[in-house]
């Protein structure tokens, strides 16, 4: 269902994104752009580096070299050092779901929510409040605001902390296997709010394991494996006639497990 | 039991439990406080502070844990007249056992601090907190829940170790005892006398610690 518009506005460019850890190299040379609007699903074996893509999208890794450019004016170079400041202003145009969802365990579901807002933000608490309930209410947990999260389902604490980062109104919304930790029967929730974000004309950038999750909702299906983009393309032509050897290695691997 | 060894101990009731209330237990109230903030400072600096403090807070814990109270006490108490510093009895025992606590402390809240998941720090600073914000309002509230059980064993210690400033001059409990037991020459009875005392404001302490435990417990990252 591409619903993107090739004129619209980029919204992340990032060109040449290399990273070590020591010896290893994670990333070798990562080129990504993200139109206004557009849904990418990044999908690829573990230990490929697309985690380390989307962090670093977010200034939690720090590349050793390439570009990231977040909107018009806000663009990082990392073939110098950057200063800790500009990493930090990736922040403010981005917002991260993470895996094990990260909820701050000692605030109830509220004060997860309007924590940026108002502390980073200075939003005014009533509009804050205001806004976080009315975006709880979009993901089904109006009634659960005063819990804290471990009385929370999985799904329901990942939707929680999908909440909190559009609390953040972030340009770009970056996604790190948010399913991967739940059990089987709670994905569903968590990837029908995701979708919906996606019709709602959310930018998005999706690190997953759920193939058809991007074969229904993303526009771009990008394949890694071993630090590079091996292929790239529009889901129906990606899932149905990958070009190369290791794409059609690994999807078989996960379409059919037992082989 | 005698009459007479009755007869003293209703005698000793009083002295001692006025010990207790304006010697021991203010003594331990007011040093565990003075220790439970430089022991932050010293565990922010251990953990954050550039490498020389960090060197600085790691000697004052290895030094204050590897030296005996008892020896701190008669360095501040008997050791620093010869130098010109007097301080009396009271004061030298409350800057003795805090900065005593105070480096048992800071090891206690510096491993609660690292036990916060990182997950913990990297949402934080994913929805644009800075380093100091995200200790402030994220990772020490939870470490503090982390950090309250060894933190009332440290403070349960404390109690019983103002025992020791009876031998600065300090008229706590075991002062009172000790002039009671020289005075009547009863001294089972005093000191036997001295340990339930302590023994009571303990298991009040105990008791007390695990109810603000099941209170912090609800609410802590996994």
């Amino acid at each position: 269902m591409s619903h993107t518009d090739p004129s619209a506005p980029v919204v992340l460019q990032a060109t040449g994104l290399r990273k070590s850890f020591g010896d290893l190299e994670v990333l070798r040379s990562i080129d990504l752009t993200v139109r206004k609007g557009e849904v990418v699903a990044l999908i690829g074996p573990s230990g490929s580096g697309k985690t380390t893509v989307l962090r670093s999208l977010n200034g939690l890794e720090v590349p050793d070299g390439g570009t990231i450019a977040v909107g018009e004016d806000l663009e990082l170079d990392f073939s110098h050092p950057v200063a800790d400041v500009h990493r930090y202003a990736l922040r403010d145009r981005s917002a991260m779901v993470f895996q094990a969802h990260n909820l701050f365990p000692h605030k109830t579901v509220l004060q997860n929510v309007v924590e940026g807002p108002t502390v980073v933000q200075k939003v005014p608490r009533d509009q804050a409040v205001a806004e976080a309930r009315a975006l709880l209410e979009r993901v089904g947990l109006a009634d659960k605001e005063d819990v804290h999260p471990h009385q929370l389902s999985g799904g329901q604490q990942q939707r929680v902390g999908i909440v909190r980062a559009l609390a953040l109104k972030p340009e770009l919304l970056l996604f790190d296997e948010p399913t991967s930790a739940l059990d089987p029967e709670l994905v569903g929730e968590v990837l029908g709010v995701m979708k919906q974000l996606a019709t709602e004309g959310w930018t998005m950038v999706v690190v997953t394991h759920e193939l058809q999750f991007a074969r229904q909702v993303a526009d771009e299906v990008v394949f890694m494996d071993g630090g590079v983009i091996v292929e790239r393309g529009a889901p129906a032509a990606f899932f149905t006639a990958p070009a190369h050897e290791r794409t059609r290695q690994f999807l078989d691997r996960l379409l059919n497990p037992l082989g | 039991m005698t009459p007479d060894t009755w007869d003293l101990v209703q005698e000793a009731f009083w002295p001692l439990l006025r010990g207790t209330l304006v010697g021991t237990i203010p003594l331990a109230l007011i040093s565990m406080a003075l220790a439970l903030n430089l022991a932050l400072g010293v565990a922010m600096a251990r953990l954050y502070g550039p490498r020389p403090v960090q060197w600085l807070a790691r000697a004052y814990v290895s030094i204050i844990r590897g030296t005996p109270l008892l020896v701190q006490l008669f360095i501040v108490f008997y050791g620093l007249p010869s130098i010109g510093i007097r301080i009396d009895p009271w004061p030298s025992a409350v800057i003795a056992l805090s900065l005593n606590v105070a480096g048992y402390a800071a090891e206690i809240i510096r491993a609660a601090v690292q036990s916060v998941p990182k997950g913990q720090w990297e949402a934080a600073y994913t929805v644009g907190m800075n380093r100091r914000l995200t200790l402030q309002r994220i990772i020490l509230p939870q470490a503090v829940r982390v950090s309250v059980p060894p933190l009332s064993n440290s403070f349960i210690s404390l109690v019983k170790d103002t025992s020791l400033t009876s031998l600065i001059l300090v008229t706590e409990m075991f002062r009172e005892a000790q002039e009671v037991a020289a005075a009547s020459g009863e001294f089972m009875t005093l000191y036997v006398m001295a340990a339930v005392y302590y023994w009571v404001v303990c298991l009040a302490l105990s008791a007390g610690q695990s109810r603000l435990e099941t209170r912090l417990e609800r609410h802590v990252a996994h």
